[in-house]
């Protein structure tokens, strides 16, 4: 019933949670394999070799991506540390 | 010269066709001698969203293989003496485009036209390869729907590294976001991706937005492209869209819902 939703507030979004579905997948695809520069999997690589020194994250804890924004592209490493 | 439009999407069925036949049809109505080709090998239908499909002798393949001339195979619209069709052929041959001849082709009808406007097929193969290679300007086609965008996200990436202007150093192919099957309702629901979503993923400039609209399938029924279609919406908004490639600035329409009435006010939903 459309009235008692009204009062309670509570409408699912599914909109954002298509735009943060779509973000991720978006960015993955321009993370390199698809179109970016051929150094891009050594680079990551060889960034990950250094993090490595001092602390162990897994894998999946790195995103690597590489964004076009305007004529510029920018390259992003986000790292999730492991709990202490 | 010639520009060279590419309408393109990745995804099938979000309205590149649809879109192809409307804004070449609408560029003639302005005035600009324009020709509109089907990429679409071996599933021809730009020649029936047009209305043309009984008047197909010879096809873009014909023309590739000499088989026919240009002119021979070019369709001149009934209604538009400035508006052209190169319609695709049925042939089931994969390799039946190769660059050399679709170079040629377009070269022979960037003398006659002002706008030639390249109808891709869906896919990232052949088809659709030809398609935008040799596009100075696209038309990314996109539904406010996650796979859509995420195939418009891809096409992109090809546009910038594999097309022409990419290859050559020519600088960057143009883009254009228009969005189609668009809800508004919807959007102010939280049911669909808005305007300002797909505009901040795909980081391309909104060129129209286009809503979901029944005019769209009984002028397809017809053969008559939508934007022909007097006081349609998809039709006003194809309307806008053109002006607004050809220059003029024209807010955009059909992007908030409708007005409700005080009675779905009091008992709708929000």
């Amino acid at each position: 019933m459309d009235w008692l939703k009204f009062f309670r507030g509570d409408k699912p979004n599914s909109a954002k949670i298509a735009k943060d579905r779509l973000m991720l997948a978006v960015a993955y695809q321009r993370s390199g394999q698809a179109n970016g520069p051929t150094y891009l999997p050594k680079l990551r690589e060889e960034l990950l070799g250094v993090v490595r020194k001092y602390v162990q994250v897994s894998d999946e804890a790195v995103q690597f991506s590489v964004q076009r924004e305007g004529g510029l592209e920018v390259l992003e490493l986000n790292i999730t540390l492991p709990d202490q | 010269m010639a520009k060279i439009i590419v309408v393109t999407s990745g995804k099938g069925g979000v309205g590149k066709t649809t879109t192809s036949a409307s804004f070449a049809t609408g560029l003639a109505m302005q005035g600009h001698r324009t020709a509109v080709i089907d990429f679409d090998v071996g599933l021809r239908n730009l020649d029936l969203i047009m209305g043309v499909e009984r008047r197909v002798v010879f096809d873009f393949v014909n023309v590739i293989n000499g088989e026919a001339s240009l002119k021979q195979a070019l369709i001149r619209d009934k209604h538009l003496d400035k508006l052209s069709i190169l319609a695709a052929s049925q042939t089931r041959d994969k390799d039946a485009l190769n660059q050399e001849g679709v170079e040629r082709v377009l070269n022979e009808l960037a003398q006659d036209f002002e706008y030639i406007i390249c109808d891709s097929p869906a896919g990232i193969e052949k088809g659709a390869f030809m398609a935008m290679y040799f596009a100075d300007e696209a038309l990314v086609v996109t539904n406010p729907e996650v796979s859509s965008v995420r195939d418009s996200d891809r096409v992109l990436g090809i546009l910038s590294s594999k097309s022409r202007r990419a290859e050559k150093g020519e600088g960057k192919v143009k883009e254009h976001l228009v969005l189609t099957r668009y809800n508004p309702a919807r959007v102010a629901k939280g049911e669909m991706l808005s305007v300002d979503d797909v505009k901040e993923i795909l980081a391309i400039p909104l060129l129209g937005v286009v809503p979901e609209s029944p005019s769209v399938l009984t002028s397809s029924n017809s053969g008559v492209p939508v934007i022909r279609e007097e006081g349609s919406d998809a039709g006003s908004a194809y309307q806008d869209l053109v002006a607004r490639f050809l220059g003029e600035d024209k807010p955009h329409r059909f992007i908030t819902e409708q007005k409700k009435s005080i009675f779905s006010k009091l008992f709708g939903a929000q």
